[in-house]
């Protein structure tokens, strides 16, 4: 994985003596809260309902052992104990004291880790493919890319002070994985018809309050002018982009209202200007970059005999675990393990630092040294010998980790909701967790098969409700809690933003009324259908009929 | 019977605080001095801006309480849930599987 250079090194420790600065000058007294919350926000910092709350930056998901610990130290030393992995792939910690955030951030870079741009108009936390450099399906690694992205991005004097936050992801894969729809650039890694490598760009997607799928205006970009072409993007939304109203700030409006022919359009005009004098990166740091995410020393007699069908047969809960939780892996004998951070009545996303700790330890031993967070709020060890999945196993499982439920009714995507967030007009976190007992039975779940279910604890859609196959959003309604429904929502290769199936239900019926919905869909399923293809050939009036029918 | 107090975060940490009767801060709402009256309820607010200017707390508001049995309580859910912090297992809040 990337290491710091001492460029990198230099700016973040420069960052933290300067945060240093501008915190001793909030408590004396000397900056006020007007002057200070901007560039407590530049540094990750947030005032939540409880505390200060941090969001640190786990580029495009990966970290390492190292890094790990430190988050665990970070969790026990400046927090209770705990932290939560956020659907950007960062970790949040939410009962952080402001006088000890420098002291923080300090540890932070001794791991090549900030908080930089985890906040604000800027561009955030570049995201990717959490099986990055590891899936079967993958054209390319796209870590290098959005370690270049990272590098052009971070501090760009142009792009400091966007109309609004801007969110960029990037695939490699041919299964999205990545939400890419989703964002307001997605990058998808492809092939064209000369059999060359590229990239197609997709502009205008995004959640909150006007949830909008991304279009592409670009089918096949030449990899060598990536930055030019991006920078051409958001220069065209920087100039056009409203200031005027932050509901209708982001590039998804602006695409919206001008069509995404004319933005290409504009981009292009804007992109043959920008090429002329754009400095593209030269191949030997392109190439110096890419060395950092060179394959790990596979063994190629790995795959010879792994002892796991012998494993899968003498346990039961083994082999349920390895169906649901494991994925191929593009080298023989290799495998993908997934670490579902969605216990039984568990708060999604929360790890402790035991676990933090341990996950540490067996990213060492069994992963090379090599973890990913997920946007899912799981987290992912990428290169599993096969013949050690049994043993990574029990080790999980005697942390509480080894939950197979990936993928299923209880893998709930969930934001802090009102629990913690002060944007927040409902709670998630004792939904989801209603959620998941009423649904602990795995057996039930794995009949129920592969369902997104996300909940969200506002209209700006942390939890990613809108592209949940069923989605929940939390509102409050006359001083109560109420919560939406949305069916037939999805985050992958045919992004689709769920319809409202009526009105909202109160926070003790939520949960009666999801099991509705998963009632409805076994009776009326074909063999072997899953939820979402049955919602698209059904519709949502059975559900409505039934969700409804006592009203 | 409605009344108001007022609450902030503490600047240093962040934490949730009530302006109490001796013009103080606590993390107890029980401290808490409460305005019965409109011109109360601007008193209350005008000294929390002075220790918004003295840097001790941040974004004071006032928080409607209301007579909930015998005792006052916060009308709003949002204000009980940052009286009593979050509702679920790991923060020592109400068990798993109750949402209200």
């Amino acid at each position: 994985m990337y290491r710091y250079d001492e460029f990198d090194h230099a700016f973040v420790h420069q960052r933290v003596a300067q945060f240093r600065d501008q915190v001793a000058r909030r408590l004396s007294g000397e900056l006020s809260e007007d002057e200070f919350k901007p560039l407590r926000l530049m540094n990750g910092l947030y005032l939540q309902l409880h505390a200060y709350m941090l969001r640190v930056a786990i580029p495009y998901g990966t970290l390492s052992s190292r890094q790990m610990r430190c988050l665990a130290h970070i969790a026990r030393r400046y927090d209770k104990g705990y932290g939560h992995i956020t659907t950007r792939q960062n970790i949040q910690y939410n009962w952080i004291k402001l006088t000890e955030v420098p002291d923080l951030l300090a540890d932070l870079a001794e791991v090549e880790m900030h908080a930089i741009q985890t906040s604000g108009n800027c561009i955030r936390n570049v995201t990717a493919d959490h099986f990055a450099g590891a899936a079967a399906d993958e054209i390319e690694d796209p870590r290098l890319w959005c370690e270049i992205i990272r590098q052009w991005s971070t501090l760009h004097p142009e792009f400091s002070f966007l109309p609004r936050k801007f969110k960029i992801a990037v695939s490699g894969a041919a299964k999205d994985r990545a939400a890419l729809r989703v964002h307001d650039i997605g990058v998808q890694i492809c092939r064209n018809d000369a059999g060359e490598i590229g990239f197609e760009v997709m502009v205008g997607g995004g959640q909150g309050r006007t949830p909008m799928i991304a279009k592409t205006i670009r089918k096949f970009l030449p990899k060598a002018e990536l930055l030019s072409y991006l920078e051409s993007i958001l220069r065209v939304y920087n100039q056009l982009g409203r200031r005027d109203n932050m509901y209708k700030a982001r590039i998804k409006i602006l695409v919206h209202e001008m069509g995404a022919d004319a933005l290409a359009e504009m981009v292009e005009a804007e992109w043959r200007q920008v090429r002329e004098g754009f400095v593209d990166l030269p191949e030997a740091e392109v190439a110096r970059i890419e060395r950092y995410f060179a394959p790990p020393p596979f063994d190629p007699a790995a795959g010879s005999d792994s002892g796991l069908d012998t494993a899968r047969r003498a346990d039961s809960e083994f082999d349920r675990w390895l169906e649901q939780n494991v994925d191929a892996h593009r080298q023989p004998g290799y495998a993908i393990a997934t670490i579902s951070l969605k216990s039984d009545g568990g708060v999604p996303g929360d790890i402790d630092a035991a676990q933090m700790e341990a996950v540490a330890d067996l990213a060492e031993r069994f992963s090379f040294d090599e973890l990913r967070a997920t946007h899912q709020q799981n987290l992912v060890l990428p290169h599993v010998r096969k013949g050690d999945l049994y043993e990574l196993w029990q080790s999980l499982k005697a942390h509480g980790l080894a939950i197979a439920n990936r993928g299923l009714i209880s893998d709930i995507i969930a934001c802090p909701g009102m629990d913690y967030c002060s944007l927040a007009t409902a709670r998630s976190i004792p939904v989801a967790q209603a959620i998941s007992a009423r649904f602990q039975d795995l057996a039930r779940q794995k009949d129920i098969g592969d369902l997104r279910l996300n909940i969200s604890g506002c209209i700006n859609a942390c939890g990613h409700h809108h592209v949940g196959h069923i989605g929940i959003l939390g509102l409050e309604k006359k001083g109560v809690e109420n919560y939406q429904i949305t069916l037939g929502g999805r985050a992958d290769g045919e992004a689709a933003i769920g319809a409202i199936v009526g009105p909202a239900f109160s926070a003790e019926d939520i949960v009666g009324a999801v099991e509705t919905v998963v009632d409805t869909y076994l009776d009326l399923r074909e063999t072997g259908e899953p939820f979402i293809d049955a919602y698209a050939r059904l519709g949502r009036e059975p559900f409505k009929e039934r969700l409804y029918a006592a009203h | 019977m409605k009344l108001d107090i007022v609450s902030a975060n503490r600047l240093t940490d962040g934490r949730v605080v009530y302006l109490t009767r001796d013009d103080g801060w606590s993390e107890s709402i029980i401290d808490g001095r409460s305005a019965a009256t409109k011109e109360e309820s601007a008193d209350l607010l005008a000294d929390a801006e002075r220790a918004v200017e003295a840097g001790i707390v941040v974004a004071p508001y006032l928080v409607s309480m209301a007579d909930d049995g015998g005792a006052f309580a916060p009308l709003h859910f949002r204000e009980r849930i940052r009286l009593f912090g979050p509702k679920h297992n790991r923060d020592g809040g109400q068990p798993a599987g109750r949402v209200a």
